[in-house]
């Protein structure tokens, strides 16, 4: 964390190192599963900056902290041509209050299909694969899991509206997601009288102040497998700090609802994301 | 404070109203002097930036200055006619890529910043010129 920590001051002050051409902000912020996009709904856009004919590297790390939980969530992203996106995602979630933690790996895989974010009046579409693969099920299994492993596919749609809210520019983007998954897979996938894929609706919207800074709200729909405790959707209000097209923070306030039978969890959310 | 803001909202609301001719995008970015500035920035930025200045080698840059000013001026109502191509017409043979436009879009940001043009007056033009991409791109 610390020299996690150097390693971008370090990037903002210079400055130096190459980014690609996209405008700044346009490759969004890295979500808790390590796709562009906001903290907890992946975007239509490619994360870092690289526009066609180019290519970019992301590596950003995220810590949820909610009443009887964290999650850390680490990884690194390839970007291609604006138009591929490889990426990869450690989550480690630690049961404060209940001990114990579970941890899962995400392997993404992002492809830009049609649209401009900032240039076509059509949105622009991409659609995107998580392969998910729990580190230990030992706990998942014990709750009720089916599977260890899981596969989300979803469809995004990511739309710059230029001067529209006092002058400000605005960001909406909706997503439609098929998944398995429990509590995002760190709960295993699917139950025993949960087996099919879902369709779930996740949705953000974002204004920009500037160039640099903007606001935003997010909405995850989630699926309830799981017998032993309710799962319910998720939902944040966030701030991300574009600080140059090298380095970005983001800052939210969480409220994920009841998670494992422990009651409402809310809390912070605070990423930070290099770019080169 | 609330009474105070709401006193200074109604006041600025007679203002707005009083006002009957809103200046309008044109006069905003400073009419004839602001936009042959800005051309002028957009230059600047196009010659020292590699990325882009190659697509320029074998322009004539006095009729581009000229062009793309008129072109800025009437798009952003000011009393202008733009009397040049039309952007399918002048972009055909250079190819021009999503990194190209961007690259160009940047530039022009960074010249709006300099010029201290206000972010809703950037976002406004920024909201005009992002469509021409269709008609620019890869012809």
């Amino acid at each position: 964390m610390k020299t996690w920590f150097f390693a971008i001051a370090l990037l903002s002050v210079s400055g130096a190192a190459s980014a690609g051409s996209k405008i700044i902000a346009t490759g969004g912020v890295t979500t808790i599963e390590g796709n562009a996009g906001g903290g907890i709904v992946p975007w239509a856009v490619i994360n870092g900056y690289a526009s066609s004919n180019e290519w970019s590297a992301t590596a950003f790390t995220g810590r949820v902290a909610i009443n009887n939980f964290t999650l850390q969530s680490t990884g690194v992203g390839i970007s291609l041509d604006n138009t591929w996106e490889f990426s990869y995602a450690r989550q480690h979630f630690a049961l404060k209050t209940i001990g114990g933690s579970l941890s899962q790996d995400i392997f993404s895989i992002k492809y830009h299909l049609t649209g401009e974010l900032l240039y076509s009046a059509l949105p622009q579409i991409s659609l995107g694969v998580q392969h998910k693969r729990n580190r230990d099920f030992t706990l998942p299994a014990a709750v009720g899991a089916q599977r260890a492993t899981g596969t989300d596919v979803y469809l995004a749609a990511s739309k710059l509206l230029f001067n529209q809210v006092a002058g400000r520019n605005v960001l909406l983007n909706g997503t439609l997601r098929a998944t398995k998954a429990n509590q995002t897979g760190l709960l295993g996938f699917g139950s025993a009288s949960d087996k099919h894929y879902q369709f779930l609706f996740e949705g953000s919207a974002a204004i920009f102040v500037n160039y640099n800074l903007a606001f935003g709200i997010e909405f995850k729909q989630k699926p309830d497998n799981l017998a032993f405790a309710a799962e319910q959707h998720w939902r944040d209000v966030f701030v991300a700090w574009f600080i140059n097209k090298n380095v970005s923070l983001t800052g939210a306030y969480v409220d994920l609802g009841n998670i494992a039978a422990q009651g409402s969890q809310t809390g912070y959310y605070l990423a930070m994301e290099a770019t080169w | 404070m609330v009474k105070h803001s709401v006193l200074i909202g109604a006041c600025l609301m007679l203002l707005a109203c009083s006002n009957a001719t809103q200046p309008n995008l044109y006069q905003r970015l400073g009419a004839e002097d602001g936009i042959n500035a800005m051309v002028d920035g957009l230059l600047y930025e196009i010659e020292h930036d590699q990325r882009i200045v190659h697509h320029f080698a074998d322009s004539d840059i006095g009729r581009f200055h000229a062009k793309l000013a008129e072109q800025l001026c009437q798009l952003t109502g000011g009393p202008c006619h733009y009397s040049g191509s039309t952007m399918q017409e002048s972009h055909t043979g250079f190819n021009i890529s999503l990194a190209d436009y961007d690259a160009l879009v940047e530039g022009l940001i960074k010249v709006m910043q300099r010029q201290q043009i206000s972010i809703t007056d950037q976002n406004a033009l920024l909201a005009l010129l992002a469509p021409m991409y269709k008609d620019i791109s890869y012809r």
